[in-house]
């Protein structure tokens, strides 16, 4: 049984949150001393892939510095990653495997712990079939250890359920942008934002989420490019915006629409870039013409005038690249959102030129590399489908298996937690994913973690999640495995091992070795290295659409990254995709996809009459695993605040710094109100880093996009009531 | 100092307070940042703005010091309160036209931007304006500063009828000139 095995206040005094605010050895004496070497590498955390070098001492990482060469971010680092280096050496670190007890958990061995894991997913697996356990994965995994969990969810248990926590992430973009253009990749590099002429950044929080990229975009502000924010908050970056439209929650695909209306309106369509380029236009155009300004103006929030010039400057320009991220993709209708977004650029010929284009900007440290190898649930290796038969012989040829013994598609990862509450998924095995805190409905999910017959973890810290475990396998930090990453150019970068795991912890790919010789299935499993893994992976994705196959460490190392395809050693990689227009199809062709509107699945009513949206902070880190417990990152934002207008706040009697209750139609939670003018007023944000009765997904709710399945969280319908007493409404036991 | 000057732009500050992590990092004030950040009005506005010291050509803050703790090197830069001199009396916490020294009360000693001396002084740019991710705080050649911005770098300014000149360059849009926060500053009478 996967409830918690001791309260919250026991598990919390032994695992942590505890906050390291200072380097090994104390900020004065220890840390200033020589180190032993400096390590070029990349940040742990999101999908920038900054370059950082590492300071090692007794194979502790002590500090960094920064690494000016490297050609994405020239040494600029946001405050996660000059604080990353406080992970090293935390007290929190799981140093050995854990079992739980009826008080806890106890210190094991590895052959005890993964014997018990290789036994019960054996029982549940003979008991019940294949498929009644789940692998999940995560995308601040490297590549290789993404592309490992894949062939040990299919070759080692036979289960067709694998996913991993990139399908919260930016599954819409991807599940978009394949079949528009026959590749789920960021079309440009990001050396092509200063180039552009207009920047159209929606639902992207570029400042605190994606730090570096501002620079990216002030460098185009430089060069005399103009910026348009649309976000219904005036995040960081709108400080410079020539033009801000603050779009209602969930009207994003109106919004995109009234501009295509527009352009279409007045002919400042690229005809010839959509005769030579594309499919389906004449759809696509139809089903622009009812989006007049003046009714987009109405469901939307966005004056008719403001869409009007967003419109026409986004035409008009010569080189115009439209980024997105999370706002655009969390939604029920995320893929239709995308694929405005590349209608967009396709009806005004934006794609395949310096400084032209669309882009996603990927959230999670590995977002792209660990959704192209494997770990999606209906993806294999090369980003190939897993139905497609020819894609299926290629893998198993690789893997020396059968295409038959190849399971097919799965289910994704809210769907797996579904499928466990239902009581299908009986046995999980997880490895960075903390569902409890990231995916939405916090209580049901928690209901579910309850029902596992086993639930088996491999971590580095106890997260939220890992407090279910029946087993707690101690694996490593980033800085302690190598192997690649792909950032959100597409970049593919090589992380080195700075350090051993301490103790008795160890690295994650020869965790996964040992439990696949425990299952029986050594001999697929044959790795001394991580290299090894890697060549294989190349070997798997060859031929495929992410093919790997020229891509080596060294050539990495000597490169300065590789972006992908990558098909031999002699070609030089590919940083822009999609030059002269031509996409990856067979045919060449870009393709309009048609956006019907969909109503959210948390609609806004008498009862429920704001918008609830949820996002980031710059100093956290998704849910917060890692960076809720380096202190100065704490420090900087110590708990979640819920974002009010004025207006709203007036007409509730609600001031600044008072508590306030939130209630959704799951439940409700109080925060300190923080009264901001730059929010609309029918609208609150509250930032999902945290668990329990702070937690901003015990708020969400459970609607998926019905092709990429991403949850809806950016619209959620709430209701505001001033509260008296902080936490008066979270019940005993739950913080 | 080898060819780079430091410029500040508050108008690129994304308020992600990465300077002042890294300046935990530095070499001579290991733990304790050193940089004067501003939300500058968050219920009303985004708009965020970080600074270091401007290390002045005559700096107020050595001018009132009783001790003859603070010192302006041959290179520009102006120092921390000298440990042995420094007798905590605050006198340049107050004087400072800018508001940048610290007073470490545990130490009983001033602290403030040294313009990360033990990087700056062998050639490395300071933690700050290497890592901010805005850029809104740079340390570039003055040509790089010329090419690459629109706004222009100034680094007089006017706080009444003082008026100061300093190392560290304010990026003021392009017919600005010298800054000025005081309508004094725009008034006729008191001109010298």
């Amino acid at each position: 049984m996967a409830k918690l095995p001791a309260s919250l206040d026991r598990l919390a005094a032994e695992f942590g949150p505890h906050l390291n605010f200072t380097p090994a050895g104390g900020w004065t004496n220890e840390s200033t001393h020589p180190v032993d070497r400096l390590v070029k590498t990349h940040c742990c955390f999101c999908g920038q892939q900054c370059g950082i070098q590492l300071k090692v001492r007794d194979n502790t990482v002590v500090g960094f510095e920064p690494w000016e060469e490297f050609p994405f971010n020239r040494g600029m680092l946001c405050p996660k990653g000059v604080k990353r280096y406080l992970q090293s050496g935390h007290p929190d670190r799981l140093l050995d495997p854990l079992m739980r007890t009826d008080q806890g958990f106890r210190k094991a061995g590895w052959d005890e712990a993964l014997d018990f894991t290789a036994r019960r997913l054996g029982e549940l697996q003979a008991q019940h079939g294949k498929d009644a356990v789940a692998v999940y994965g995560g995308a601040s995994l490297t590549t290789e250890k993404a592309y490992l969990m894949g062939k040990f969810a299919r070759v080692a248990l036979g289960t067709r359920h694998i996913d991993y926590n990139g399908r919260l992430c930016m599954v819409s973009a991807g599940t978009a942008y394949k079949p528009a253009f026959g590749v789920d990749r960021s079309p440009i590099p990001w050396s092509d934002i200063p180039r552009a002429q207009v920047l159209l950044v929606i639902g992207a929080n570029v400042g605190e989420c994606a730090p570096i990229t501002t620079s990216y975009i002030w460098r185009c502000r430089d060069n005399g490019g103009k910026l348009i924010v649309v976000d219904p908050r005036m995040t960081p970056i709108t400080r410079n915006a020539d033009l801000y439209l603050p779009v209602r929650p969930g009207t994003d695909l109106v919004l995109l629409m009234g501009m295509l209306h527009i352009i279409l309106r007045d002919g400042l369509e690229h005809r010839q870039f959509i005769a030579e380029h594309t499919v389906g236009f004449e759809e696509v155009a139809a089903s622009a013409k009812p989006y007049d300004p003046r009714s987009v103006a109405e469901r939307t929030g966005v004056p008719p005038e403001a869409i009007e010039r967003a419109a026409h400057m986004f035409a008009k320009a010569d080189r115009a690249i439209a980024l997105h991220a999370r706002g655009l993709e969390h939604h029920s209708k995320g893929v239709e959102n995308c694929s405005a977004v590349i209608n967009l650029c396709l009806a005004t010929g934006h794609l395949g030129r310096e400084g032209s284009g669309c882009a996603m900007i990927t959230g999670q440290g590995n977002g792209q590399g660990g959704r192209e190898h494997g770990q999606k649930c209906d993806q294999l290796p090369g980003q190939r489908s897993i139905s497609d038969p020819a894609a299926r012989a290629h893998v198993a040829r690789v893997w020396g298996i059968a295409p038959e013994d190849i399971p097919q598609a799965g289910l994704s990862a809210a769907e797996i937690m579904e499928a466990i509450h239902r009581g299908e998924i009986k046995g999980l095995l997880s490895i960075c994913f903390n569902p409890l805190v990231s995916l939405p409905d916090a209580t049901y999910t928690r209901e579910a973690l309850e029902k596992l017959e086993f639930f088996g973890v491999i971590e580095f810290f106890l997260s939220e999640t890992a407090q279910h475990a029946d087993v707690v396998l101690a694996g490593s930090l980033q800085e302690e495995e190598e192997g690649v990453v792909c950032s959100t150019e597409g970049r593919v970068l090589h992380i080195q091992k700075a350090v051993d795991p301490p103790a008795n912890a160890r690295g994650d790919a020869s965790i996964i070795c040992d439990l696949a010789r425990r299952l029986g299935k050594e001999k697929y499993f044959p790795y001394h290295s991580v290299r090894e893994i890697f060549d294989e992976l190349r070997e798997a994705s060859r031929g495929g659409i992410a093919d790997y196959y020229g891509i080596t460490y060294e050539r990495i190392d000597e490169e300065m990254g590789v972006f992908w395809p990558c098909p031999s050693a002699e070609h030089p990689g590919t940083p822009r995709l999609f030059e002269g227009g031509i996409s990856m199809h067979p045919d060449g062709k870009c393709r309009f996809l048609p956006t019907p509107w969909r109503e959210s699945g948390d609609p806004v009513d008498a009862d429920f009459p704001l918008y609830l949206t949820t996002g980031r902070v710059v100093s956290q880190y998704l849910s917060g695993t890692q960076t809720r417990r380096i202190g100065a990152l704490v420090d900087q934002y110590p708990e979640p605040r819920v974002e009010i207008h004025p207006r709203l706040a007036d007409s509730l009697g609600i001031a600044a710094d008072e508590w306030v209750r939130v209630t959704t139609r799951r439940t409700e939670i109080t925060l300190q109100a923080s009264v901001v003018k730059t929010i609309r007023p029918d609208t609150v944000f509250i930032p999902y880093h945290w668990p329990g009765g702070r937690s901003a997904n015990r708020l969400t709710h459970r609607t998926l996009d019905p092709r990429s399945k991403i949850p809806e969280f950016k619209v959620s319908a709430c209701r505001l009531q001033k509260a008296s007493a902080p936490g008066a409404a979270v019940p005993a036991g739950v913080r | 100092m080898f060819g780079r000057e430091f410029y500040i732009d508050p108008s690129r500050c994304i308020g992600c307070k990465s300077c002042m992590s890294a300046c935990e990092e530095c070499e001579t004030h290991r733990g304790k940042s050193m940089i004067n950040f501003d939300f500058i009005d968050r219920p009303e506005r985004i708009a965020t703005a970080a600074y270091v010291c401007f290390h002045c050509e005559d700096p107020t803050c050595a001018e009132v010091c009783p001790a003859d703790a603070i010192k302006r090197g041959l290179d520009g830069i102006v120092q921390s309160a000298l440990e042995s001199r420094c007798i905590g009396c605050s006198n340049c916490v107050l004087a400072c036209p800018f508001g940048i020294p610290k007073m470490q009360v545990a130490e009983e000693q001033m602290m403030k931007c040294d313009m990360c001396y033990d990087r700056s002084s062998t050639g490395k740019k300071p933690m700050c304006a290497t890592v901010c991710p805005s850029q809104a705080l740079t340390y570039v050649k003055p040509e790089t500063i010329r090419r690459e911005r629109r706004e222009q770098p100034t680094n007089v300014f006017y706080f009444g009828n003082q008026r100061v000149t300093t190392k560290v360059f304010m990026m003021v849009p392009e017919d600005a000139g010298a800054v000025s926060v005081d309508v004094v500053d725009y008034m006729w009478e008191g001109r010298p």
